[in-house]
């Protein structure tokens, strides 16, 4: 972690950085939600910070403040200078029940499932992002499980099968995949062939 | 088999010309991990992949909400179950560090051992599944045998083969015991001699040779933006090794080399953690020397170290102190830090948030295979199908901590 790379930030842009702290040796900077790519990319940028290195992208949720209850967590690192500094942006909750930032997939390549997993673990909507699907959960998932707000032991309801296979996701329909059980090679009506179709013939 | 019922004449046979779907897993079997891999096929080659994760996801960081601190051990244990010692030694570095306590040096030497130790467990899993996948059954064999010596270095030490739960905060969970340090000098002379007769069958064949040279290459620039470390990036030829670039525990005390690829290809990471197994073995060997064979093991404070139970049974100072550590458990102080240490598959990190309670307020895992599985898309389209098992294999995906 370095110091030097908050006080070029702080230099840079002197309205966006709301508040530095170097906890645990960790250095830190909350910024302005509004300049988070802006920051992002001179981040990358910038030759004396180079933080070309992706770490990590998280988010922590603190239902109890009055105001910036989301904080998204970036980690990065500069490969060649080898320091390292942690960006946290303070967000709310919309009326869609979500919270919108900026996507960064498009600054470092890394970012893009760590935003996705953001997206389905907290409900973080990454504006821009090529492809915001859920990524460790299923898609009929309801709520957002690492929230606060989320009970630990609440039950998911049974998905139906779907219509149509989206890029064919579980479950499937029963026609598809292998049959379980012991195939018949009888052909009597309503046998079935080694698909687990009816066959046609009966 | 019956006559083909329909009457072939020239020009009026129709082909199927549209892009073939095909699903690999979540449960293939030329693959170890559950993962789902759907491919967009024209003939043989793959003009589209979809990478779905998420099959083993078990809500690891929601769980660590609702325990104690120490109560993440056993989570953290299942994160990479192919190196389990890591996992427990980085969460254990990290809680030390919101502490602001550092373990005696005994117990560095000792987390040094067994996470080498847990390293070569790891990278021989990785070799050998590979191995496995692309048809070389029999070094495969020759790996896990190795790795059976290890894990009864572990078991004798753990009283666990696997799932181990042997970190704790501000030491670990036991001493060494008396023939620890005989056992890992004996069994690692026949670890290697292994891992050799095992290399020796792959390395001279061709076969396993075509099928990871040039396949699934990665430029050191992707690699870096994409975040990769570990094995993965420094077989792109960038040289970042967590123990190197930001030493803990005692490892700049050991005299160990990082070593790279040139290419960023299956090869070069084959050959990388074959390497790196063997600069374990150097690493174990410098630090058995240097580890004393009595001294503390762990830290001298009684509000973060279990009393002995000696103590609890037979006084009120010591009942007191189990019971607010077992109860209330290790009160970390306020904040958040980010700690990182070098596991098996790159840089293992723990963001962590507490308010000041004895339970965590919220535990990040930054997976290492979660950045690099992340790739394997990209590393895949426009190669043949059989070149996903070679490219998935190499990463070393492990569901336990690329799904959390």
């Amino acid at each position: 972690m370095s110091q030097r790379v908050l006080d070029i930030l702080s230099t840079r842009f002197e309205g966006a950085i709301l508040q530095t702290h170097g906890q645990f040796g960790d250095d830190t900077a909350i910024v302005d939600p509004a300049q988070w790519k802006a920051i992002a990319q001179f981040l990358r940028d910038d030759s004396r910070l180079a933080m070309d290195h992706f770490i990590d992208l998280t988010a922590v949720h603190y239902p109890d403040r009055e105001e910036g209850r989301f904080e998204v967590v970036l980690h990065l690192r500069s490969f060649d200078k080898a320091h390292r500094i942690r960006l946290k942006a303070r967000l709310d909750l919309q009326d869609d029940g979500h919270v919108h930032i900026d996507t960064l997939a498009d600054v470092w390549a890394g970012a893009n499932w760590f935003e996705r997993e953001c997206f389905d673990m907290f409900g973080v909507v990454f504006e821009g992002h090529p492809d915001l699907r859920r990524i460790l959960m299923y898609e009929e998932f309801e709520g957002y499980p690492l929230r606060k707000d989320y009970p630990a032991d609440r039950i998911q309801p049974l998905v139906p099968f779907r219509e149509e296979a989206q890029g064919k996701l579980p479950p499937f329909d029963r026609h598809e995949g292998m049959p379980f059980g012991r195939q018949t090679h009888d052909h009597r009506p309503g046998g079935r062939n080694l698909l687990g179709f009816e066959r046609e013939d009966a | 088999m019956e006559p083909l019922d329909i009457e072939l004449q020239d020009g009026e046979l129709e082909l199927p010309t549209d892009p073939m779907l095909i699903q690999m897993g979540p449960s293939h079997p030329a693959m170890h991990g559950t993962i789902r891999i759907v491919v967009e096929l024209s003939g043989e080659t793959i003009t589209k992949a979809d990478v779905q994760i998420g099959f083993l996801h078990r809500g690891f960081e929601k769980m660590c909400e609702r325990g104690d601190w120490t109560q993440c051990f056993p989570y953290v244990d299942r994160l990479n179950y192919a190196s389990p010692m890591l996992n427990n030694v980085g969460f254990a570095l990290a809680v030390e560090k919101m502490l602001g306590v550092t373990v005696p040096i005994r117990c560095q030497h000792y987390r040094v051992v067994l996470g080498e130790l847990a390293r070569i467990c790891d990278h021989l899993v990785c070799s050998g599944a590979m191995a496995m996948e692309l048809g070389a059954f029999t070094p495969f064999l020759y790996f896990t045998k190795a790795r059976e010596i290890i894990w009864d270095v572990f078991e004798e030490e753990t009283g666990a083969r696997v799932t181990h739960s042997f970190g704790r905060v501000g030491g670990m969970a036991d001493e060494p015991t008396a023939d620890f340090k005989d056992m890992v000098r004996s069994g690692l002379p026949a670890v290697m001699a292994l891992v050799e007769d095992g290399e020796k069958l792959l390395l001279e064949n061709r076969i396993f040779l075509d099928r990871i040279e040039n396949v699934g290459v990665v430029s050191r620039e992707d690699a870096i933006a994409l975040g990769w470390t570990g094995v993965v990036l420094r077989s792109t030829g960038a040289a970042y090794d967590v123990r190197k670039a930001h030493p803990y525990l005692s490892y700049d005390q050991f005299d160990f080399d990082v070593p790279v690829g040139s290419t960023g290809d299956c090869y070069d990471r084959f050959m990388c953690r074959q390497e790196e197994m063997r600069q374990s073995v150097r690493i174990i060997e410098q630090a058995l020397e240097v580890m004393a064979d009595d001294g503390p093991i762990n830290i001298d404070d009684p509000r973060i170290v279990l009393p002995e139970k000696e103590r609890v049974y037979n006084s009120i100072e010591g009942t007191i102190q189990h019971f607010k550590i077992v109860m209330e458990g290790v009160k970390v102080p306020a904040g958040e830090c980010y700690s990182y240490t070098e596991a098996g598959n790159g840089e293992l990190g723990f963001y962590i948030v507490s308010d000041g309670s004895g339970t965590p307020y919220r535990v990040r895992i930054r997976p290492p295979s979660f950045a690099s599985t992340q790739a394997l898309s990209d590393m895949i389209v426009g190669g043949m199908v059989p070149d996903v098992v070679p490219a998935f294999g190499s990463l070393n995906m492990i569901g336990g901590e690329c799904d959390h």
